[in-house]
């Protein structure tokens, strides 16, 4: 009997650990990407990878780990598989070290760990400030050797359509479409892993790379998948601001002793320092871009009137700056021109990470049989707030994961599989198909990126820092009439080869499907939890709101139903999220 | 009115003939190549007033460090995220790069440098994904002089501006030499470095490279090539003659 086969979406972290695991346990596996795997958005991270290794005599432990995650992520996340990935993390860290992972050193030759958001403890690992990059290209090295020994088989330049699933929404394979022929192919297996990231692009400007446009997982949404809290949006402190993204000046920056200041009355004010005396610049996020907007539009004390901090790090010496920040700092100087080991960077927040994702089982399951989902594509680890460097260790566990229960479960249903008719994929394919020549035929008038330009910011608008229900209320409708819009779209490019255009606009379908799940989540959650802070709302209401929402696709009305599931908090015993005072 | 010339060397199909397009767009200050791209691709109207196409291009990170959109720009091959608009000469002249089959436009097919990372073994042959322990200790002199070598993007820059980079000699360039030098440093890849210094002893090796330096100068990453190349080169000559000693 042939091997079982498993697809794989997305070549980031989660994707290529899913791989590693699924070929290691004889699986053969499919990798499809829109990018070349090694250009995949993991490379962005920056800061590092967390691990309670504990090295510094400072008492941190695994469950100093998981407790600090499930109180950043203020309640929401279900605690057993969050205790899990904290527990694997050490691992996690020495197979990482053991693939070649250039990470930074302590005089012994041991590994470096430096402090990050939300803890206060030193147990960030890190590769100078590339830490993203130098994990993908490790995983990415180890699925090469895979592929050279024909047990991975890349299609880099597919992209991933939807899923083919049967009469009982069993998932059998996938469709997916060539970029450069922009031909249609549906591909067979007995699993299938998404890992396909996360939606920047759905705010416009993010700090997210340009294929991080959700559109998978909305696709899936769309055919049947239970998309998970999907109102939780990171919004990070510190990004730049830029005509075409937000680019991340990372934590890491804070983490080795950066400030960040206003001016008022003509002096430097720490405002992170004073409110937040214990934890410092060293806040969650949430926190830190809450104090920002507080800031620069309730204090009006923006750089010179404008939506702009300083984040200094020019105390620093500039032989540890270029040691252990160099890679960020020269993105810094390469965009805006200035050095920032001079002069404090100007900052302001920005659209970072989606903590909500497809809705998973503790085995990375989706609520369809045989579809897994890991990384920021899935909703499981992070809760209503990430922390931070706690991304590259749930993409890689996610991925570890899921590469072992999809293996499982093709072994167990390897007949189910082989016994599928060809109907539901000659089915499938047609159906794709059809949405393709509908909008190469499309003569409405209506410009695709006009549409996606005014769904970002509706969304950066209304559905980040600050939310209010009549917002929300005004940008699902205003969705709404963009989704009417988007039938009648007219392709500047009809061509049938390295079609752009083509692909982009069944990208934007798909972002507005997910923009309404993000903004209906948002309206109904009558409180503040976490990323989600609605003023009329200010305290975190337990009682009512200590649930995962669930957004399930209703085709008729067109629009994401909302239903509620407990949280599992076995384990840590809910209590007030306050940074601001000694805990 | 202040605008951005742009000329675009364009083909719709990798055996089509190629042409060049204008643009014009109003002035705005803090833009990028990648910007002036996306606001053709809204209006893709040239300045002859003649409607043509969304130009394809490759992007994805748009921080230079995915490596992704790699074209010439102004004649110098290098990354479009960071080509700022207020430091070029107008009009901005882009092409694709020309050491690679062109797709469409300024998209280019660089698979053969990710096949020549196979070649060279580039990667440390683990026991297994299971948590077997710490990873080996490493001095901080190893970790800083190798830690620019991990930096390498795939970009190739290096190898557009390499006179020796063509199908004649197979030469797989100094990114790929930059990947050799850093697995061989690493105390576990070491035990493999045999291999890897082996697989760049034959047509395509180290000893093409004919020392123009071009690849350095390119380097978005600042990363030490030529000096990747001159420790390859001598590793490599020892490996063969010691190999051939052996029989």
């Amino acid at each position: 009997m042939a091997n079982s086969r498993i697809i794989i979406v997305g070549g980031g972290l989660a994707g290529l650990m899913a791989a590693i695991k699924s070929a290691e346990l004889g699986m053969a596996v499919d990798l499809f990407s829109i990018v070349p795997v090694k250009r995949s958005h993991s490379v962005c991270a920056q800061g590092g990878i967390n691990a309670a290794k504990n090295t510094k005599g400072e008492g941190d432990s695994t469950f100093k780990h998981f407790d600090d995650t499930i109180y950043g992520g203020d309640f929401l996340a279900n605690q057993p598989p969050v205790k899990a990935m904290c527990d694997a993390a050490p691992g996690i860290i020495d197979l990482l070290d053991r693939m070649g992972v250039m990470f930074n050193r302590t005089p012994e030759g041991l590994l470096d760990f430096r402090r990050f958001g939300g803890t206060l403890y030193n147990r960030t690992a890190f590769a100078g400030a590339t830490t993203g990059q130098q994990l993908l290209y490790a995983l990415d090295e180890q699925v090469r050797r895979f592929e050279a020994d024909g047990k991975v088989t890349k299609y880099e330049g597919w992209e991933f359509l939807s899923a083919v699933l049967d009469g009982n929404r069993r998932c059998h394979g996938i469709c997916a479409m060539d970029l450069r022929s922009m031909q249609l192919k549906t591909f067979a297996a007995d699993a299938v892993i998404i890992a396909t990231g996360g939606n920047g692009s759905i705010f416009g400007k993010s700090t997210n790379s340009v294929v991080c446009t959700g559109s998978a997982q909305s696709a899936l949404y769309q055919q049947g998948a239970v998309y998970a809290n999907g109102e939780f949006i990171q919004v990070h402190p510190t990004a730049i601001p830029g005509e075409d993204k937000l680019r991340l000046m990372s934590e890491s920056a804070r983490g080795e002793g950066g400030r960040v200041w206003t001016v008022r009355d003509g002096k430097p004010w720490y405002f992170l320092e004073e409110w937040y005396p214990k934890y410092g610049n060293l806040v969650p996020r949430d926190i830190a871009t809450r104090a920002i907007h507080k800031v620069v539009y309730e204090l009006g004390l923006g750089l010179d009137g404008k939506a702009a901090v300083y984040l200094d790090v020019s105390h620093i010496p500039v032989e540890t700056l270029n040691r252990k920040l160099g890679g960020i700092l020269e993105i810094y100087e390469k965009f805006v021109g200035v050095d920032p080991r001079k002069h404090p960077m100007k900052v302001f927040p920005g659209m970072h990470y989606t903590m909500g994702g497809l809705w998973i089982d503790y085995d990375q399951m989706t609520n369809l049989p045989g579809l897994f989902a890991a990384g920021e594509a899935e909703y499981q680890y992070h809760g209503a707030n990430r922390l931070g460097a706690n991304s590259l260790v749930s993409c890689i566990y996610g991925g570890m994961v899921a590469g072992r229960t999809a293996a499982a479960y093709s072994k167990n249903n390897a007949k189910s599989a082989e016994a599928v008719s060809s109907t539901v994929f000659e089915q499938e394919l047609k159906r794709q198909q059809e949405l393709n020549d509908a909008l190469l035929k499309g003569q409405g008038g209506e410009n695709p990126f006009h549409i996606w330009k005014e769904m970002g910011e509706l969304m950066t608008e209304h559905c980040t820092v600050v939310r209010n229900n009549k917002g929300l209320r005004k940008a699902d409708e205003q969705l709404v009439t963009l989704l009417e819009r988007s039938r009648r779209m007219n392709l500047s490019d009809r061509s049938s080869w390295a079609n752009q255009t083509l692909a982009f606009c069944r990208e934007l379908t798909n972002m507005l499907q997910l923009a309404r799940v993000i903004a209906r989540g948002a309206e109904a959650r009558n409180e503040s939890r976490g990323a989600h802070y609605k003023p009329d709302f200010p305290d975190r209401d337990d009682a009512n709101w200590m649930k995962t929402t669930k957004a399930v696709f209703a085709p008729d009305a067109d629009e994401p139903v909302l239903s509620y599931e407990a949280v599992d908090a076995s384990l840590i015993q809910p209590r007030p999220r306050k940074y601001d005072i000694a805990a | 009115m202040k605008t951005i010339e742009v000329q675009v060397k364009r083909q719709l199909t990798p055996d089509g003939e190629s042409y060049w397009e204008e643009f014009s767009l109003p002035y705005r200050p803090n833009m990028n190549l990648i910007a002036v791209l996306q606001e053709i691709a809204a209006a893709p109207t040239t300045k002859q007033g003649k409607a043509s196409t969304p130009i394809t291009y490759e992007s994805n990170c748009l921080e230079e460090v995915c490596g992704a959109c790699t074209m010439l720009v102004n004649g110098r091959s290098r990354q479009a995220c960071t080509a700022l608009v207020d430091k070029l000469e107008q009009p901005i002249r882009v092409e694709p790069m020309s050491k690679f089959p062109v797709i469409r436009d300024l998209q280019v097919n660089r698979q053969r440098l990710f096949n020549d990372l196979k070649r060279v073994k580039a990667w440390i042959p683990i026991d297994g994904s299971y948590d077997l322990g710490p990873g080996p200790r490493m001095s901080q002199k190893t970790q800083e002089a190798a830690y620019p070598f991990s930096h390498c993007i795939s970009c190739g820059n290096c190898l557009e501006v390499c006179p020796q980079y063509n199908d004649e000699t197979g030469f797989v360039g100094a990114a790929v030499i930059g990947q050799v030098r850093l697995l061989n440093s690493h105390p576990t890849g070491k035990m493999n470095a045999h291999e890897r210094l082996m697989a760049l002893t034959g047509p395509g090796g180290v000893h093409e490279c004919g020392y123009a330096q071009n690849c350095v100068k390119a380097c978005p990453k600042e990363i030490p090539l030529t000096e990747a190349i001159s420790q390859v080169g001598r590793d490599v000559v020892i490996e063969s003659v010691l190999d051939f000693l052996r029989g």
